[in-house]
């Protein structure tokens, strides 16, 4: 089922939680809304199950108009933070619940809650309760029980994140199995950009309430529409330098600066920010136009290759470098750039140029 | 090497006399303990001995530890002729169920309203409430004897337990352990077409099992002891109420000691009872809500 959201708007007394808020999301799709704490994912998800009613905007789902629709009459399934299981039920009971509460016969109840089980690998653990399962497992029973019902929307708050790390590595996987295997239009919210870098088809990123972009993992990583988007992905975090368009070069404060071509089409004294990606750097013979001075500060073996930090006009900097380059603190080196992830925002409104 | 065999003899010393200070301490600590137990259990078995005792062994000096037969029911059957108990005994029983009943239903409700549903003023009414609580009981029993003789309602089980069909101090604490359920219980829940009421009584209640338990257990012995409403509220005999007509039998029947302890027996042994099964469900439901009789 496909989702649209229209300038979707959510505040709570003087808190804009949500602004304006546009985008569809293709049906059969995993999307995960990304965005630092406080910026309102959870808050777009309430709005979409219901939970929330909202300020301004609609949400459509297909064609059919939900925004005023209450929530057990939209078709979701939830999954929390938490889990949110009933503690007094069994694993069986707890997936049957909602059935339960559909009036569907007890057999065939019963019958649909173990084919779930066994989609989210719980068969064998129907008689438990939940406080006998693992962090893992329970959030498995919570997946089932939100599918057990057919939902057009899946919709998980942060599922993973009271899972230890390597818990959540495998149940990120496991999630992605099981939406492929059913092929329900999933909305996934985590602040973990490798999470959802990860998993996902599309990505949803927001600031502030903003929609930020909403593109392929990869798009989101190589097109980052501005300078948030560019800084919030990537690790090492990108490397950003501060200075202005001066005789279409780039000039840091010191004086270095950096010509490449399309510089040329700025504006002569613009205060702009470059913007490149660890893995953009190569190791280059000697000063020209688009060549970086650098001194090594500290090299870090990492596999094949290596990180380096360097100092740039009085900025440090990261670049992975291949290990038989041999860098060692104090050398002197030359980087130029490479065509992919190098990129110009401007300084104040952190819009992209380049 | 004398030297060693003396060390290891000090050190043999030392051992054996600490533990012996150990085992010193574990007497002390049971020898304080049976103490406590003995101050506790032994007016109960007084209480009970004595009911089985005649008259003549009442008055032994020194007296006995234990009737001459345990199976000797007189007291109970003079007891039961001289005031009607088998109806006392009916009455507290009504009056506890209509009480009890009435409370958990109406506290359980109260509790949900005020945890879970969203309407103005919410938490300025239950502030109201709680402010209510500091009101004596004192004062709330003229209010309610007024109240009571103007419905018409005074001398009869009805008087006993309107008063008594909701709790404040038990909702707050039931609130309490309904709020601390996280949020996500609740909206899977509604998402799936749960109602508000479904929701209350399949999973709520449920869970606040072990509370909920311990609310109703000290509301059902409140009620079962209760003395001084019923003595304000009550004229006719028929419809007294256990301690009630203990009371009224204590000055009938005067010295006669053992009757007097046989008519206890039957007012206390039913709460001791309830208590002794309930027990591991209140000491739960204690630790689990915090609450404190
Ligand atoms: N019920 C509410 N009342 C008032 N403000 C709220 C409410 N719910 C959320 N907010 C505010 O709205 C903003 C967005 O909150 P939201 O929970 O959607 O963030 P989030 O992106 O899910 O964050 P996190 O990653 O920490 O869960 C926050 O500033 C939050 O304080
Ligand atoms: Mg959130």
């Amino acid at each position: 089922m496909q989702v649209r959201m229209e300038g979707l708007t959510k505040h709570f007394g003087a808190t804009r939680a949500v602004q304006d808020f546009t985008v569809t999301l293709a049906s059969g799709e995993l999307v995960c809304l990304l965005g630092p704490s406080g910026c309102g994912k959870s808050t777009v998800l309430n709005m979409l199950s219901g939970i929330v009613p909202v300020t301004a905007g609609k949400i459509y789902f297909d064609e059919e108009d939900v925004t005023n629709l209450p929530p057990e009459q939209r078709g979701i399934g939830l999954v929390f933070q938490n889990y949110a299981l009933y503690p007094h039920m069994t694993v069986m009971g707890n997936i049957t619940f909602p059935l339960e509460i559909q009036k569907v016969p007890p057999r065939e109840r019963e019958a649909r809650a173990r084919e779930m089980a066994d989609l989210v690998h719980m068969g064998g653990l129907l008689a438990r309760k939940p406080r006998q399962l693992s962090g893992g497992q329970q959030q498995r029973v919570a997946i089932a029980r939100a599918l057990v019902k057919n939902p057009r929307l899946l919709l998980l708050d942060e599922p993973l994140s009271n899972l230890d790390a390597r818990l959540r590595l495998e149940m990120r996987e496991e999630i992605r199995r099981i939406q492929q295997e059913t092929r329900v239009t999933t909305i996934f919210v985590t602040h973990d950009q490798e999470e959802a870098m990860s998993i996902s088809d599309h990505i949803v990123l927001m600031k502030d309430g903003f929609l930020q972009q909403h593109a392929a993992p990869q798009e989101l990583y190589n097109q980052p529409a501005n300078q948030f988007v560019a800084d919030f992905l990537g690790n090492p975090p990108i490397n950003n330098f501060e200075g202005s368009i001066s005789g279409g070069c780039f000039v840091m404060a010191d004086g270095a600066r950096v010509c490449l071509p399309g510089f040329a089409a700025l504006k002569e004294g613009q205060e702009v920010r470059l913007a490149v990606r660890a893995e953009s750097f190569v190791l280059a013979e000697g000063p020209a136009g688009d060549r970086l001075a650098c001194r090594v500060d500290s090299v870090y073996q990492m596999g094949k290759e290596e990180m380096a930090v360097l100092t740039f006009g009085g900025t440090p900097l990261r670049a992975y470098i291949p290990s038989e380059e041999g860098l060692k603190p104090g050398d002197q080196v030359h980087l130029g750039l490479k065509d992919r992830g190098v990129f110009l925002f401007d300084s104040h409104t952190g819009e992209r140029y380049l | 090497m004398s030297q060693q065999v003396k060390n290891r003899a000090a050190l043999r010393a030392a051992t054996r006399a600490y533990r012996l200070r150990l085992v010193l301490a574990r007497i002390l600590r049971y020898l304080l303990l049976s103490l406590g137990l003995v101050i506790m259990v032994f007016p109960f078995y007084w209480m009970i001995s004595s009911a089985f005792k005649t008259a003549a062994e009442m008055n032994l000096f020194p007296p006995s530890l234990a009737p001459r037969n345990w199976f000797n029911l007189d007291n109970f059957r003079i007891a039961f002729e001289k005031a009607p108990f088998a109806r006392y005994f009916l009455n507290s029983v009504l009056v506890m169920l209509g009480s009890v009943t009435a409370t958990a239903f109406t506290t359980i409700l109260a509790a949900f309203a005020f945890s879970r549903l969203r309407f103005r003023g919410r938490e300025l009414l239950f502030s109201l409430l709680l402010s209510m609580m500091m009101v004596p009981f004192e004062m709330l029993i003229i209010t309610n004897y007024q109240t009571i003789i103007n419905i018409g309602l005074n001398d009869t089980l009805y008087a006993l337990i309107l008063p008594f069909i909701s709790s404040i101090f038990y909702t707050y604490i039931l609130r309490n352990f309904f709020q601390s359920l996280p949020d996500g219980l609740y909206w899977s829940a509604r998402v799936d077409g749960c109602t508000n009421w479904k929701y209350l009584w399949k999973v709520m209640v449920p869970i606040a099992r072990p509370s909920l338990v311990t609310i109703i257990l000290l509301n059902a012995l409140a009620s079962w002891n209760s003395f001084m409403w019923p003595l304000l509220v009550i004229k006719s005999d028929l419809m007294r109420t256990l301690p009630f007509g203990l009371y009224t039998f204590t000055t009938e029947v005067g010295a006669n000691y053992e009757l007097l302890m046989a008519a206890s027996s039957v007012v206390v042994l039913p709460m001791v009872l309830l208590f002794l099964f309930a027990r591991k469900q209140i000491v739960r439901g204690v630790a689990r809500g915090g609450i404190k009789g």
